[in-house]
């Protein structure tokens, strides 16, 4: 087949191949989206509902979440958004991880603030309110810092009384498996339940150490073994979100009932 | 070439794995559990099946010098799609699969069974030849992750079959079967078991070895 071997004929394939190529790839893809996306924020509820202990199997994820109120926090002042405000947001469309990008609804931290290696912090928090009749079960707070290679993105569920550790679970990272991947594992993340994080003067206190805490300790938290800096990212994020530059303030308020 | 042979003989005569020497990277990255292998299987037999499949459809039509990327072409597209299916249907295990459904581009026994077999035979044969790899591909992996799943965290597809110390039971889970490498050894082991019931499969060292010497005294 020598004639298959000219330039008119290699061009021609190549390109009756990429267009069919393309087409295939470009209709799946548009076709599976709408799928993709559902999962995706079926997925991401799931993580919010185990952070708070909530998640039932064999109960719809959409059923399980209405027990659940997201509110939009402005981080500097530490109240709610009101609908009112001038950025003109809605809790349902505000999505945080992009608002981190905008530099409309975003800041510059300063180095020496930016312990979990974000770089840019968003005005506003989605935070997630556990009511049981018109009182506060717990709070959900989405965090993230950097690990060893990667962003770690995840939520830490407190207690009403703004202190006490109910979970926390990330829900993507690209920490390797099986080291700094044990983020996710149901054992160490248990540890962490119970855990208060505020020390009596107000200062955040909770920490992973290297190796395993003593059992009444109750702000301290296991290191991952062979995974010193997932572990210390943990601790740094812990940290960022926690204090002055993060949920501090808001968690403050909440805690006077003055949110 | 009959189909039976097509579709059995890479399982045990002519596996891709045990014989060929082909896919090993894939074989150590995802059988630490039986779930993540079995969706890992269907996904590159259907991958190496349909691949075959076009690529001896249009194999008549083939330049010879774009050959291979032509080849990669298809099974990049390929591989995309089952990709995208996996995440629309299969959410859970195309997160923990990640990266690996995109490495079946890369996988040698896609692209060889392609080079191979697709390129000088008709399509329903290459198909049935690209499902018969799969099957041989698929019978090492889920031994593997057999093997794996059960001792290193005493469970078969998440269900609890040993139980373990850790929670109350009394079995020490093996610690090394949920790492890589422990893969590698377990494919010696099933190498060797298979080349001494299959005597055919050995093969001619290349070279022999030089009778150890005693060196001269200076």
């Amino acid at each position: 087949m020598a004639n298959n071997d000219s330039i008119g004929k290699t061009i021609t394939v190549a390109l009756l191949l990429c267009v069919v190529c393309s087409v295939v790839v470009s209709t799946a893809a548009v076709l599976l989206k709408p799928l993709q996306e559902t999962n995706k924020s079926l997925d991401f509820k799931r993580n919010i509902l185990s952070a708070a202990g909530l998640l039932r199997e064999g109960v719809s994820i959409e059923e399980q979440f209405k027990q659940i109120t997201p509110k939009l926090v402005d981080l500097n002042s530490g109240r709610f958004y009101s609908d009112s405000g001038t950025a003109g947001l809605t809790v349902d469309s505000y999505d945080q991880r992009e608002a981190a990008k905008d530099p409309e609804l975003s800041e510059k931290l300063a180095p020496q603030d930016d312990i979990a290696k974000i770089s840019r912090r968003e005005k506003y928090a989605k935070v997630y309110l556990v009511e049981d009749g018109g009182v506060l079960q717990q709070v959900i707070l989405p965090i993230k810092g950097y690990g060893l290679w990667s962003t770690l993105y995840g939520f830490l569920a407190l207690k009403a009384d703004t202190n006490t550790v109910v979970g926390l679970g990330f829900y993507e990272h690209g920490e390797t498996p099986g080291l700094g991947g044990e983020v996710d594992n149901p054992r160490w993340k248990s540890l962490w339940k119970g855990k208060q994080v505020y020390a009596d003067d107000g200062s955040v206190a909770i920490k992973v150490i290297k190796g395993t805490a003593a059992r009444d300790a109750v702000h301290k938290v296991d290191g991952l073994s062979g995974a010193t800096l997932t572990s210390r990212g943990v601790d740094n994020l812990m940290h960022f979100w926690l204090g002055e530059n993060g949920y501090g303030p808001f968690l403050a308020r909440l805690k006077r009932g003055e949110a | 070439m009959k189909a039976k042979e097509l579709l059995f003989k890479p399982v045990f005569e002519n596996n891709p794995i045990a014989l060929q020497i082909l896919g090993i990277c894939s074989a150590l990255a995802v059988t630490s559990s039986l779930k993540v292998t079995l969706v890992m299987c269907v996904a590159l037999t259907l991958v190496t099946a349909f691949s075959n499949f076009f690529v001896a459809l249009v194999r008549n039509h083939i330049p010879g010098n774009i050959r291979i990327i032509v080849q990669m072409t298809i099974i990049a597209s390929l591989v995309i799609v089952v990709d995208e299916i996996l995440k629309a249907v299969a959410y859970d295990i195309s997160k923990q699969l990640s990266v690996f459904v995109g490495l079946i581009i890369t996988n040698c026994i896609v692209m060889g069974r392609a080079e191979a077999f697709a390129m000088q035979n008709p399509p329903v044969a290459s198909f049935l030849d690209g499902i018969g790899n799969g099957l041989g591909y698929s019978a090492l992996l889920i031994t593997l992750g057999v093997i794996r799943e059960l001792f290193g965290s005493g469970k078969l597809l998440g269900f609890e079959i040993l139980p373990l110390v850790t929670d109350g039971g009394w079995y020490v889970s093996n610690g090394l079967l949920l790492l890589p490498p422990s893969a590698f050894f377990l494919i010696g082991l099933i190498i060797w078991a298979l080349r001494s019931w299959k005597t055919k499969q050995v093969e001619a060292p290349e070279y022999t070895i030089t009778a150890n010497t005693v060196a001269k005294e200076v």
